[in-house]
């Protein structure tokens, strides 16, 4: 049983290291453009909504200790409050897409998505090329958009464990798929630490 | 084991438990999921030889008469797709590692039998994407989708292509996955590292590059899909993108990836060769480590594919000198089979005769490689047959005769039946001949200047494109022939017996084919792998 139980573990680990690689080719992509196009960057960066950005990076760090604690009560066998826990932690990932939305939704409006519609104000003000901020917010959406995938998939799977939960499926002798699907939470959850400051942070200027 | 054999009543096994199509569909058994792949391999390789055989036909004449231009930039591409993401990565892993590594391990299953079902499915989403996109009418780009051609201006289907190789992606990433925690985590007492058969060193080895290497082609097809959609132009250089910063994350993968093909082939060598020549292998833990070491050294030197395409002279000497290195272990290799052989007796059975042909070729392919490496000749034959050549020679001359020595050498294994020897050696023949004889005057032809990818050439390099065409229509000759007799030996082959080459491994020792649960007792491995003097001693003893 232990061995079973550290051979999935084990499993989730490498299935992790792929999906590093995975966000990886875009982190490597977001690096050589910042460095290429710094100016159009440092312009698109402006225009994002820093206090949202803020905001769900606290949701989703409240919702990775709401997973941990309820890892640790599958391991004490306190099915109630692992449930509970789990519910909690849904909750909070639900929180970060419909705030992940609003920001979407903005951006939109703004005509801040890539394609013929693409539009960016203050390009002339900047002293920047839009097509090279078009290039900052193509690797926005789509490593935003990759990480929300991710979320959302995270959230099938807590829901899918809250319910064999409830229904008595693990105990302290068996708990890995509770444990599994908390090391991925986590691991998306880390995703978001570093897009966070990479996307809305450092190019940021005092005052702006 | 006389007495098992004259049984009246046929004994259990994986292939006789259950006899229904969904017991197949929905099987867990990693020996029926290997079969499953080995189906589908096998059509995707006939796909892809059909392609290539038109690709042959066109380049009888100088003039481009067969096919329009546009039509043969297709072929080439489907060739290219079918065989290398739906044939030659997912071959030797799939099918024979898939088989075999429990078994050699002393193990009951893989360690995600569940996900193992679910690579085979995840495969078979992604060819039928692959197949649909060629009957719609194919694609254009080149296997290597290069950028801002494949994103902007190719009128053909590449996303369903694209995500055809995405999908497929993951079937490979859960299989490498599945390798590395079972041979971490199943291996039955007293199997330790040391004592693990070579072949389950090189597909852990291949594992690691698919766990590693695959998801950032996977990242890295999705932009250039998302980039045809939405035009988000990070990839285009009109929009302000890169195109080279494409052709970095592409090779970062597709480099490596040629070692998810060859690594697995050298573990078949590494199994055949100690076998047939009676002895234990010369340097097991250089072997070993060797195939490590081409996983390694194999990630760091994708950029020697872009010393045309502009990137910084100092990038290139880094990356030729890298390429050298890698030289070294597959050297190490070679003179370790090689070093086997001396004073071993010696049998010339028919997976032996793959695994010879497989020597010789890869060592031809893995030298013009070294060429390659140098930048002075790599630029005077980029995109010349002599790049054509020297890959089909790794791939083919090294991969395909090696995935064809493992079904040679595990048939009786997997079937529980003998082939017919005769006819094999017959076909290994072919295969041998007209492999040399279709691919070697590429490497003069690439050396003339004939480059690759047109329809038509000048007439002076006719005779040479008539030698390669003749040799590629013997080559389908030897790989019809082993279609016809495997499954000819499926109904009037002879019994096997648990052990038809006297080998040595655990897969050995248990019935063939092997019961569902792989063995009746799990066993305790108190000896060394490859133990051929010792066993040999005990047989002659006991007679």
């Amino acid at each position: 049983m232990d061995q079973q139980r550290e051979t999935s573990t084990f499993g989730m680990w490498l299935f992790l290291v792929t999906e590093i690689m995975f966000f990886g080719g875009l982190f490597c992509a977001y690096l050589v453009y910042r460095a290429t196009y710094y100016e159009a960057f440092v312009a698109g960066s402006q225009t994002m909504n820093i206090w949202l950005g803020a905001t769900n990076t606290a949701v989703l760090i409240c919702s990775s200790l709401s997973m941990a604690m309820a890892v640790r009560c599958a391991q004490t066998d306190k099915r109630k409050m692992m449930v509970i826990l789990l519910l909690i932690t849904i909750m909070f990932g639900a929180a970060f897409l419909g705030i992940k939305g609003v920001e979407y939704h903005e951006h939109w409006v703004n005509h801040q998505f890539p394609g013929p519609n693409f539009q960016f104000e203050g390009a002339e003000a900047a002293g920047v090329n839009p097509q090279n901020v078009q290039i900052y917010f193509s690797l926005y959406w789509a490593m935003t958009g990759l990480h929300a995938l991710h979320m959302i998939i995270g959230i099938g799977l807590v829901t899918w464990i809250v319910i064999a939960g409830a229904r008595g499926a693990y105990s302290p002798d068996y708990y890995s798929p509770v444990e599994n699907v908390g090391l991925y939470w986590h691991f998306v959850d880390l995703v978001w630490i570093y897009l966070f400051p990479l996307l809305y942070l450092i190019s940021k200027k005092h005052g702006g | 084991m006389a007495t098992a054999v004259q049984a009246t009543v046929e004994r259990e096994n994986y292939l006789n438990v259950d006899y229904s199509l969904k017991s197949w569909l929905l099987t867990k058994d990693h020996k029926r999921i290997a079969l499953l792949y080995l189906i589908s391999i096998t059509a995707m390789f006939f796909v892809g030889g059909f392609f290539a055989m038109l690709i042959r036909l066109e380049l009888l004449t100088p003039a481009g008469d067969l096919v329009s231009s546009d039509t043969y930039n297709k072929l080439f591409t489907m060739h290219g797709v079918s065989m290398i993401f739906f044939f030659l990565i997912p071959s030797v892993p799939a099918v024979l590692g898939n088989f075999c590594i429990p078994l050699m391990i002393g193990a009951k299953d893989l360690a995600f039998p569940r996900l193992n079902l679910a690579s085979w499915y995840i495969y078979m989403i992604g060819a039928i994407f692959a197949l649909t996109s060629m009957l719609l009418g194919g694609v254009d780009t080149g296997w290597t989708f290069y950028t801002p051609f494949s994103t902007s201006y190719s009128n053909t289907h590449v996303i369903g292509t694209a995500l055809g190789v995405f999908i497929a992606g993951f079937s490979s990433i859960f299989t490498g996955l599945n390798f590395i925690v079972t041979i971490h985590r199943m291996r039955a007492p007293g199997m330790t590292w040391n004592r693990m058969p070579l072949f389950c060193w090189s597909n852990y080895a291949a594992s690691i590059i698919m766990v590693l290497g695959t998801p950032v082609v996977a990242i890295t097809i999705l932009l250039v899909a998302l980039e045809r959609l939405f035009h988000i132009g990070v990839f285009n250089p009109a929009l302000g993108g890169d195109p080279l910063l494409f052709q970095h994350l592409f090779w970062f993968y597709s480099h490596p990836a040629v070692y998810i093909m060859i690594l697995p082939g050298m573990g078949v060598i590494s199994e055949i060769v100690p076998c047939f020549a009676r002895k234990r292998i010369f340097g097991y833990e250089f072997v070993a480590l060797a195939s490590i070491a081409i996983a390694v050294l194999g990630f760091l030197v994708w950029a020697h594919h872009m010393f045309v395409a502009g990137i910084s002279v100092y990038a290139a000497l880094v990356f030729s000198l890298l390429t050298y290195l890698v030289a070294i272990p597959s050297a190490v290799k070679i003179f370790n089979w090689t070093a086997t052989l001396y004073k071993g007796s010696i049998t010339y059975d028919t997976p032996m005769l793959y695994a010879f042909g497989f020597i010789g070729l890869f060592t031809i392919g893995g030298l013009t490689g070294v060429f390659l490496a140098s930048i002075g000749v790599d630029v005077h034959v980029t995109d010349t047959y002599f790049v054509v050549a020297h890959f089909h020679y790794v791939m083919v001359g090294g991969m395909v005769l090696a995935y064809m020595a493992g079904l040679h050498f595990w048939w009786p294994k997997i079937t529980g039946k003998l082939y017919p020897e005769g006819w094999a050696k017959l076909s290994a023949l072919f295969v041998f001949v007209g492999f040399n004889l279709t691919f070697f005057p590429q490497f003069i032809l690439g050396y003339m200047g004939m480059p690759r990818r047109y329809h038509a050439y000048p007439p002076e390099f006719q005779v040479l494109n008539v030698l390669s065409t003749a040799g590629a229509s013997v080559l389908a000759v030897g790989y019809v022939l082993p279609m016809i007799y495997f499954v000819w030996s499926l109904r009037y082959g002879k019994d096997a017996g648990p052990n038809p080459w006297n080998a040595v491994g655990l897969e050995w020792m248990t019935a063939s084919p092997p019961p569902t649960q792989n063995f009746d007792v799990t066993p305790v491995v108190t000896w060394e792998a490859y133990d051929y003097e010792h066993q040999d001693e005990e047989v002659s003893v006991g007679h």
